[in-house]
């Protein structure tokens, strides 16, 4: 079997193929023909990887394949390997799997939303794009050495940032969509920082990137130079807090949703964010020998798991509830991999990937549902109306049930499986987590309150968008999306809902699989209260949810929430996420532009402009002194000359 | 014999009007005329310290500076003809076009 890991390689070249046929023959083969080979290029990456599994399942050893060498300096050697076990290859088979389902919804989804968006064009920009953070996805997790590793986490940030610009036009007067991107950026930005500092100083204590080298030295160094080892794992955990929106750094993904769909699912949901969650499980040596790193990563995601978990339930953009939710599962993964349980974190990634791709594509399609019904009754006379009504706040849905059954259904089926309700997906696998957090009380105790918001926004939100009367035109003449978009949600559904069959109590195959790989794992424990106390706590938030949202229709779209007249204050607090990016505005953003406006004001244009324009005056004054002298009578040269004369002469004479 | 510092006072003299000349006058003819004065200022006193010398270098000086000048001369005139032709003056302070 070990001859098909020589295979490894076209996991990132497929992609590439994609993306180059696209970019080159793109216009020529139009929306079908872009859709087909962009898919087609992540559903044979997915066929790879599933190669490569299969490989993995008679001799789960891990195997490097050596592609290029990259840089040869001195003692520093970073080729570019490929390096195939049951971890990275468990990435793979998320990020390809996930991907060609999102891929493929993307077909049909971009098809409306380039329409409905006035720029045909711009479908053959998306998939090129998508294609790209597949190759980039594919390098992060396929990296045998840090180095490459940061080339690949460094592409999907690139990749992030082009897709939530994607209409960089559009937005809050013109800039909204452009400045989601930037924040996203730069907020990355301090995050890869982190990143590459914590790089720095692993080939300062390590004196190489590779994994295998790193790992294997990491009990004698951490002996050595424990403080280099503790910045090593905390600089990490601030790359991680920057690209998996983890506290202080997760203010970027609610914005980021501004992007098309398919990429808050496919990047911001699903694949990207979690890769910090992989850094980690992959680092996991360095961190197993720093217990105290530990437990500032898991308390750093135990504390954003309740924190967004608060701010999802006064969210009424459908699409911002996923992404503050996204935060909190996030949370939940890096708290998991923080305590050492990094199959259970493992576990969560990849339920998650589903369960969250699911309810963001679902949720793409209530919304194509509604932009369809208001372009309906406006008519479609200039082929972009004006909209009326916000196709993505759900205080304008409701009623959506019987208007989009099977977009019900899947939405259901992972809503469900996200609040941890047993026996979809992420019940098993948000158990898991809890049970390992149960040797820490406070984190515990988090994680607990987190899951019953979980489930009690997914409840407020399910019964808001599809129960009750429609509160708008559009909600009142949404349709069914087409099978293009919902068959990828129908396979998805069934994936949420026996993902956890991967890690089952007792069996534990995951469990197995990625003990190959990450070594010193916490065992999986599954105790009955628990189970029971977290899935009480599931059915409890949708009951609440139920009470307060469901078991009256709610009013016009402009009445207030029925929490807010209960919880005032709370709510407000909550609506205006606590007022945290206005607090990042006044801390960091105005200090850094008061900054820049002193820098460039008295600073550039005082001193450094004034330098060199008083050089400039200076020159040009000496020279009109000069140019006087230069009067064009022949007779003051003379006399010049005759002066200069008897003043040598004199000197001559006299000296 | 007149001792050679007469003649030394006359050349000075001489040499001294041809400065003025050239200095103070705005006719170019004029000029000419005292930087022929200085020449020839200058060879009196070559010719002077020839004969107190007894030695013939200074005459033969003489002789090279009267050929130089008088090509001096032709070029000055042939340019002094040719301002003349462009500006119908021969003022050198007419002939300022060029400064800065």
């Amino acid at each position: 079997m070990a001859a098909y890991f020589g295979l490894v390689p076209w996991v990132v070249f497929l992609p590439v193929i994609g993306l180059l046929l696209n970019l080159l023959f793109g216009r020529r083969l139009g929306e079908k023909g872009i859709g087909l080979i962009a898919s087609l290029a992540a559903g044979l990456a997915f066929v790879v990887s599933v190669v490569l599994a299969l490989g993995l399942g008679y001799n789960p050893q891990p195997v490097t394949i050596h592609r290029a060498d990259w840089l040869v300096v001195g003692s520093l050697n970073v080729a570019w390997n490929f390096r195939v076990d049951t971890l990275s290859v468990t990435m793979m088979l998320v990020v390809s799997g996930v991907g060609t389902l999102i891929h493929i919804y993307a077909t049909g989804y971009m098809h409306s939303d380039v329409c409905h968006n006035g720029d045909p064009g711009r479908y053959r920009r998306f998939f090129v794009f998508f294609n790209l953070f597949i190759v980039a996805m594919m390098i992060l997790v396929s990296a045998d050495n840090y180095l490459m590793l940061f080339v690949g986490w460094e592409g999907v940030g690139l990749c992030s940032y082009l897709l939530i610009g994607f209409w960089f036009e559009k937005g809050q007067e013109g800039l909204g969509n452009a400045r989601a991107a930037k924040k996203a950026f730069v907020v990355n930005r301090i995050g890869d920082f982190g990143v590459l500092v914590a790089l720095f100083f692993i080939f300062w204590a390590f004196g190489s990137f590779n994994f295998t080298d790193v790992f294997s030295k990491a009990a004698a160094v951490s002996q050595a130079l424990p403080a280099v080892t503790l910045a090593i794992t905390l600089f990490l955990l601030l790359g991680v807090a920057g690209k998996s929106a983890q506290l202080p750094l997760y203010v970027w993904l609610p914005d980021a949703m501004a992007g098309p769909t398919p990429v808050s699912a496919l990047i911001h949901a699903a694949t990207m964010v979690t890769a910090g969650v992989y850094l980690i499980a992959r680092s996991s040596p360095l961190f197993n020998m720093m217990p105290a790193a530990g437990q500032i990563v898991a308390w750093v995601g135990a504390l954003t798991a309740f924190f967004a978990a608060t701010i999802a339930v006064g969210q009424s953009d459908i699409k911002k509830v996923l992404a503050y939710s996204t935060i909190s599962q996030l949370g939940f993964m890096v708290a998991a991999v923080g305590m050492g349980a990094y199959v259970a974190g493992m576990f969560h990634l990849v339920t998650h990937a589903f369960f969250k791709s699911l309810l963001f594509l679902s949720a793409g399609s209530v919304i194509l549902g509604m932009e369809r019904a208001d372009e309906g009754q406006h008519g479609e006379a200039s082929g972009h109306t004006v909209q009326e009504t916000d196709p993505q706040d759900m205080r304008n849905m409701g009623g959506l049930q019987s208007r989009m059954p099977l977009t019900f259904w899947v939405y259901l089926a992972g809503a469900l499986a996200l609040s941890g309700i047993a026996p979809l997906a992420g019940f098993f696998s948000k158990d898991e987590i809890l049970a390992a957090a149960g040797h820490t009380p406070a984190i515990f105790v988090l994680l607990i309150l987190a899951a019953f918001l979980t489930a009690f926004y997914m409840g407020r939100q399910i019964f808001m968008v599809f129960f009750g009367k429609p509160r708008s035109q559009p909600a009142a003449q949404a349709s069914e999306s087409p099978a293009i978009i919902t068959g990828p949600l129908v396979v998805l559904a069934i994936l949420s809902v026996v993902g956890g069959v991967l890690n089952l109590p007792g069996l534990a195959w995951l469990e197995q699989w990625l003990s190959h790989t990450v070594q010193d794992v916490l065992p999986g424990e599954f105790t009955w209260p628990v189970a029971l106390g977290s899935l009480t706590v599931g059915l409890l938030g949708l009951v609440v949810a139920w009470l307060v949202y469901g078991r009256r229709s709610l009013g016009s779209p402009a009445s207030p929430d029925p929490l807010e007249l209960s919880l005032n204050g709370l709510f407000r607090a909550v609506e205006h996420k606590w007022w945290v990016d206005e607090a990042y505005h006044a801390i960091f953003v105005r200090r850094y532009e008061q900054l820049t406006h002193f820098l460039s004001q008295p600073v550039d244009l005082g001193v450094i402009d004034g330098a060199a324009n008083g050089l400039a005056r200076l020159s040009r004054g000496l020279a009109q002194a000069w140019s006087r002298l230069e009067n064009g009578f022949v007779r003051t040269y003379a006399l010049a000359i005759a002066i200069g004369l008897v003043l040598i002469l004199g000197y001559l004479v006299l000296r | 014999m007149v001792p050679v510092s007469y003649y030394l006072a006359l050349s000075v003299i001489l040499f001294s009007l041809g400065v003025m000349g050239v200095l103070l006058r705005r006719n170019a003819i004029v000029i000419f005329m005292s930087l022929e004065l200085m020449f020839n200022a200058a060879n009196l006193v070559f010719v002077a310290f020839a004969s107190y010398y007894q030695a013939l270098s200074g005459q033969i000086f003489v002789f090279f500076v009267m050929t130089v000048a008088a090509a001096e001369v032709a070029v000055g005139l042939a340019l002094m003809v040719a301002i003349f032709r462009s500006k119908k003056s021969i003022d050198v302070d007419q002939m300022s076009s060029m400064k800065g």
